[in-house]
């Protein structure tokens, strides 16, 4: 990936591109260059161009606002930036011709869309930290919201914080072992129809709607099998949506695993499944667990399916196998529902303890897979 | 990378020569891993089985058509329901986000694979891969909380001074919790899919086509519109599809964006709409056994047409993987 990255870019853009007298308008051919070696290149836009550019965005920007013919909020910047845009477009069209302005034109809207890419998720993370940072407490992260009037202060997210960690584990017990096993099949066995549809029907797999896979154990286990909703049966629904994801990271570590390991163990004599436990799954745990923290991570936001398999429990219950089970996205959902101030709080405090658990998983990928990694020799 | 390791499986038979049996060990593993495979398949049918099953009571049930009625009484004697408003929203809502989401998601995943320093793109991907980690819900309860508030001038304004144009108009002259600000922050959750998936594709572009464009004098653009489009345009298209396989059934941030009204709303700056999967969540809790059955029904429906968008994507995916190995 690194490799691929490095290679078609040019360091200063497409000035040095020019001045290796590949291109431009003008661009000289051997023979006849009449012109001293500065007009080499076609002529280019000041180095400064881009900043100057900046500038005027930033000061038409500051201009609207003082001046107050606000028209959109926020996006009087946007406004602003596209009118630089546009200005730096037509500049480089007049100095460096036609070519050269669709280039800086799209150049500057590929840069845009990346940080447009990037502006949601600093803007969540911010507002998460600002507004559930005062929520957080101690008495918050160890209380339950037993004898609280939910629309009234106090309380905290003990109980759903058990609850989802719980559910998650159960969804974790049963996919890894069946996703691993798939994807052992889809790598050292598969061939043939049989495994072409597995494969493909594991991808289409990842994009089941997830309350399409609360809506199925609610079927499948409360209505046909006739068990109570418990945070067993939130589980399982977060086992559908996370079984694909195990294989498919499974799958994509198990490719890479050299392909002289296996013929060495099997030239020895070992026994196939013997190489696939002794040497391949363990070449590759550090990939298989990545994958498997990351999928555990993608599940333990998932709301709509927990609200078709248990109903929230105000209070703490640490038996997932009995009763209904709070979790925390159900109470984020919840508290909003409620609609108080106290309650939006409780909200914003649950989830930024939500999206900590969340980085947690995140985090803690990263690190066992350089802990497990394979040692160099 | 594109070619996988697949040669130790001529190994699977045993050698003939010393006429060796298949060990029992051999025998019983390679049956657990073929039928934790097969389980897939069985959950996958099953899924569908049971949700055909468990809404055909609703659906015989109905007094008027299920697919066409606008409005929603289950419930009631007799059970008078439709689901073309809901089936509607979910449409339209994952329209706005697509035509919103593509252009940035492929705009992103251009920066990263070809723009950006190194360096830089490696930490660029890990951001955007750490939007896909958001939970729905935290979108819900900012987009409702942080973002509405910052998008209803925007709406206003498009409003006032594009309301000649159909689906900009607003007679209510109300701007909140729209379909416009719900397909925006699905466009929001869609977009590391959409960008991911692109960047992978733009990747496999063979590197002597982006040099050899490069080396011809192309400019940048050039270069990805000749040499980089051409090859991942499958890539991309399915990109899209995937991200809108997962605006489809995005249930909670609509729930808590868009205010539920049960009617066919074309204007996407007023309040109001509706779609499938938010619709379930709302309505699950006070649902009797009909209610509950006509909602499994749209969740059917959901269902079907996810399954067709994402089998569409993959099958044109590997589509492309068979015939990029010849580059």
């Amino acid at each position: 990936m690194g490799d691929a990255t490095n290679d078609p870019r040019v360091p200063e853009g497409t000035v040095v591109l020019t001045a290796s007298g590949a291109g431009g308008p003008g661009g000289p051919t051997a023979g006849t260059l009449d012109v001293d070696p500065d007009r080499l290149t076609g002529r280019r836009l000041p180095r400064y161009a881009a900043w100057v550019c900046l500038a005027v965005t930033v000061a038409v920007g500051v201009l609207v606002r003082i001046t107050g013919i606000t028209i959109i909020g926020l996006a009087d910047w946007v406004v602003a930036l596209a009118a630089s845009f546009i200005g730096y477009t037509a500049w480089t069209l007049v100095v460096e011709g036609r070519r050269h302005a669709v280039d800086r034109l799209a150049t500057t809207a590929i840069y845009a869309a990346a940080a447009a890419a990037l502006v949601p998720l600093f803007w969540i993370l911010i507002t998460l930290v600002v507004k559930g940072f005062s929520v957080l407490s101690w008495d918050f992260l160890t209380s339950t919201m037993r004898n609280v009037n939910p629309r009234a202060e106090g309380g905290g997210v003990a109980h759903a914080i058990v609850g989802t960690l719980e559910q998650v584990a159960i969804a974790a017990v049963i996919s890894v072992p069946v996703g691993i096993l798939t994807a052992v099949y889809l790598v050292e066995y598969g061939r043939g129809r049989l495994a072409k549809a597995i494969s493909f029907f594991v991808d289409v797999m990842t994009g089941i709607p997830s309350i399409v896979a609360g809506m199925f154990i609610y079927t499948f286990w409360i209505l046909t099998l006739g068990f109570p909703t418990s945070g067993l049966a939130a589980g399982l629904a977060l086992s559908i949506l996370m079984v694909p994801v195990v294989i498919r990271a499974t799958e994509e570590i198990l490719k890479i695993v050299p392909n002289e390991l296996r013929e060495g163990a099997l030239a020895l004599g070992v026994p196939k499944y013997k190489v696939i436990l002794r040497i391949v799954l363990p070449t590759a745990i550090s990939g298989i667990i990545t994958g498997v923290m990351l999928a555990v991570a993608r599940v333990t936001g998932e709301t709509a399916p927990l609200l078709l398999t248990t109903f929230l429990a105000q209070d703490m219950n640490g038996n997932p196998f009995s009763g209904n089970q709070a979790s925390l996205p159900v109470f984020i959902w919840d508290q909003i529902q409620r609609g108080t101030t106290a309650s939006l709080d409780r909200a914003w405090g649950g989830a930024l303890v939500l999206i900590i658990i969340v980085m947690i998983f995140y985090a803690g990928a990263r690190v066992l897979a350089a802990i497990y990694a394979p040692k160099k020799v | 990378m594109s070619a996988p390791v697949r040669e130790p499986s001529r190994a699977d038979s045993p050698p003939a020569i010393t006429g060796a049996s298949v060990r029992p060990g051999d025998r019983n593993f390679r049956f657990l891993t073929t039928w934790s495979g097969i389980l897939v398949l069985v959950i996958l049918a099953t899924i569908a089985a049971f949700l055909v099953w468990k809404s055909i009571p609703s659906l015989t049930t109905d007094s008027v058509n299920p697919l066409t009625y606008q409005a929603w009484a289950p419930d009631a004697d007799p059970p008078a329901w439709g689901m073309s408003v809901l089936i509607f929203g979910t449409l339209w809502t994952s329209v706005i986000a697509m035509v919103i989401a593509v252009p940035i998601g492929i705009g992103a995943a251009l920066f990263i694979a070809f723009y950006a320093p190194p360096r830089l793109a490696t930490g660029l991907g890990f951001f955007v891969d750490l939007l896909a980690a958001v939970p729905s819900i935290i979108f819900g309860l900012w987009g409702l909380y942080n973002f509405m508030p910052q998008v209803v001038p925007f709406s206003e304004w498009l409003a006032t001074y594009l309301g000649w144009i159909p689906i900009f108009s607003n007679e209510k002259e109300l701007y909140t919790k729209s379909i416009m600000i719900a397909g925006m922050v699905l466009a929001i959750m869609i977009l590391p899919t959409v960008s991911a998936i692109s960047r992978e594709v733009f990747l496999q572009v063979p590197k002597g086509h982006i040099e050899a464009a490069l080396a011809l004098g192309a400019t940048r653009w050039e270069m990805v519109r000749m040499a980089v489009f051409p090859f991942s345009r499958p890539g991309m298209i399915s990109a899209a599809m995937l991200g809108l396989g997962r605006a489809l059934g995005e249930t909670i941030a609509v729930a808590l964006i868009l205010s539920a009204v049960f009617e066919i709303n074309w204007q996407i700056t007023e309040p109001g709409g509706n779609s499938v999967a938010p619709n379930i969540a709302l309505k699950w809790g006070e649902a009797g056994a009909n209610g509950r059955s006509a909602l499994i029904a749209t969740g059917l429906i959901l269902f079907f047409i996810t399954l067709i968008v994402n089998m569409t994507a993959r099958w044109m995916v590997n589509r492309r993987k068979d015939f990029s190995g010849a580059n």
